[in-house]
């Protein structure tokens, strides 16, 4: 049961092969016994997990028509609001934080029959690579408990390998799904910038944030993200842009298809093992009937620092609303509303928020704006170009999504710099605002590796499809952890 | 520049209001010195005549008629509250002024 996509779930449950409350249980059991383990999920709600499947079953039964992932197990990045659910981000701050209302994306995946197991672990407000700067302790890669899973979204990353859901959903402002998809060996999709809705998103810096699935096929990911995506009133940013059928793009075909690598960028500093296997997968995409060309991103060597520079800029004012007075810690017998302020913000806080806080308060502050945050903007801007005249001549950029398969746990933690230069290949997309996808395309070590691909604005349909057409041909995302 | 002093990192936590220990002073110092030296390297590059990009999908209409519509009951926005009084529907704080 548990090595059951969603979308043979889902079908199973419609057709009277299976009930969603037998499902959703089986997963649960799954889910109790490995988390002790993984440490992926904050928290389970088995009771309420267990009363939406009964009604998705009594549904059914009743002969009503059923949603697009009726009875469908689903994990959230503990980011996402869910009424009555507790939600923390993974920080002490909001250790007791039960949201009042639902995110867009849990309203439309509840409208669409999906169950909500639980909450997964990340880093503290999505701030992280590795998910050891979660207040609730590191997650476990299912392949390697001695290695991180990967961040910030590692828990939900870890729970789909694991087999603990057959979906979940991440965020990702610079890399927070489609690395962990890479260290996990699963596909974690980032779309378009304003593709769906971040209300009910914790925001951790919101010209980047995007919330995206995680599954072990293309077609889930298509699946998921065609009930998430769309305008929402409740978010500014989401584009009017129609929404396709995501399913419908995965035609098994990439004939003609034309495939850029920026082979210049990927000189430098990449595993050969990880370079072996991308070069193997566009090899692999060739033979199927897609060309691959090289192509230049000149600016990308300097995404890291930009998205540094743009990314704690904005969390540093987003989170200036955690001031202990509507929601959230707050520091006991503070004699002043300012003494009140800063004592429950350093309690509240584990080190890296405060760091990038901290850095982002710099960039902004006066003498200091314009060699830095301006600058980082007008970069960025260059950046988007590189990317406009690379899509003048191909369909897709394909580049490894980590430079590296998932390192141990504690490798990079007394260094913030060198964790954060980990985030080269994933941070360029969300600068540019354009749709990326991590794909499992080969194993170092009995570690996962992923191929990532850029796509043009709105066009997931390409990135799935080459997703999907490439694991016909290939068995890596058919591999299961031994956990 | 970039050389970052124990009194920057002060004056930043001041503004970002958080109070930091002497141990994070110091070690904020170093680290964040470290990732400024690092992001130094931007300002080599030349963006004359380039516009920023704050936002990628900038301009984009995003207004609605101005009619009420519901919003979160009194109750419910002070749910959380580490202190409120619900009944008034209020945020207790320190005292801010007087005193």
């Amino acid at each position: 049961m548990v090595q059951q996509t969603a979308r043979a779930i889902r079908d199973d449950i419609a057709q009277g092969r299976a009930s969603a409350s037998d499902v959703c249980r089986a997963f649960l059991e799954r889910t109790q016994a490995l988390n002790p383990t993984l440490n992926a999920f904050n928290h389970v709600a088995a009771d309420r997990a267990l009363a939406r499947a009964k009604a998705i079953d009594a549904q059914r039964a009743a002969g009503a028509s059923l949603g697009p992932l009726a009875g469908v197990p689903i994990a959230l990045k503990d980011n996402m609001s869910v009424r009555g659910m507790r939600t923390t981000a993974s920080s002490k701050i909001l250790d007791t934080y039960v949201p009042v209302y639902d995110a867009t994306v849990v309203q439309r995946l509840e409208a669409a029959g999906a169950v909500i197991l639980g909450k997964t672990n990340c880093d503290e407000f999505a701030m992280g690579s590795s998910n050891e700067n979660s207040a609730y302790g590191p997650v476990r890669n299912p392949w390697a408990t001695d290695r991180t899973p990967g961040g910030s979204s590692g828990g939900s990353a870890a729970a789909v390998a694991a087999r603990c859901v057959p979906v979940a959903l991440g965020s990702d402002t610079g890399g927070s799904v489609r690395q962990p998809g890479s260290f996990c060996g699963v596909i974690g999709l980032k779309p378009t910038y304003g593709r769906v809705s971040r209300y009910g998103l914790l925001a951790f810096a919101s010209s980047l944030d995007q919330i995206g699935p995680l599954g072990r096929t293309a077609a889930d990911a298509a699946l998921v993200l065609s009930v998430i995506a769309g305008a929402d009133p409740c978010d500014a940013t989401t584009a009017r842009e129609p929404v396709p059928d995501f399913s419908a793009a995965l035609t098994g075909d990439v004939k003609g298809v034309r495939i850029g690598v920026p082979r210049t960028f990927m000189a430098d500093g990449v595993d050969p093992a990880v370079l072996r296997a991308v070069d193997d997968a566009l090899a692999t995409l060739n033979s199927a009937g897609a060309t691959v060309v090289d192509v230049e991103l000149p600016h990308a060597k300097y995404a890291i620092p930009v998205y540094y520079l743009v990314a704690t800029a904005e969390a540093s004012s987003n989170l200036a609303r955690y001031d202990g007075v509507k929601y959230g810690h707050r520091a006991d017998d503070a004699k002043t509303l300012r003494e009140m302020y800063s004592r429950s913000r350093d309690e509240g806080f584990g080190p890296e928020v405060k760091r990038r806080i901290m850095l982002g308060t710099y960039v902004l502050s006066a003498g200091y704006y314009d060699a830095f945050y301006l600058k980082a903007l007008q970069v960025r801007t260059l950046l988007r170009r590189d990317y406009e005249q690379a899509f003048e001549k191909v369909d897709v950029v394909a580049m490894p999504t980590a430079p590296t398969p998932a390192f141990r746990l504690g490798d990079k933690t007394d260094d913030p710099l060198q964790m954060y230069l980990a985030d080269i290949f994933t941070v360029s997309a969300p600068l540019a605002g354009l749709p990326a996808i991590s794909v499992p395309c080969g194993f170092a070590d009995g570690l996962p590796i992923g191929l990532q691909l850029t796509g043009r604005f709105f066009d997931e349909s390409m990135l799935l499809r080459i997703a999907d057409a490439y694991e016909r041909v290939t068995d890596w995302s058919r591999q299961s952890p031994a956990i | 520049m970039a050389v970052l002093t124990v009194a920057d990192v002060e004056r930043i936590a001041a503004l970002a209001l958080l109070e930091l220990t002497d141990d994070e002073k110091q070690l904020f110092t170093r680290q964040l010195a470290d990732i400024l030296d690092y992001a130094q390297q931007v300002q080599a590059i030349d963006t004359s005549g380039v516009p920023a990009t704050a936002h990628v999908h900038a301009g984009q209409r995003t207004e609605r008629d101005d009619e009420p519509r519901a919003s979160l009951p009194v109750e419910e926005a002070v749910a959380n509250a580490p202190d409120a009084n619900a009944d008034a529907g209020l945020f207790r704080v320190p005292r801010v002024i007087g005193g």
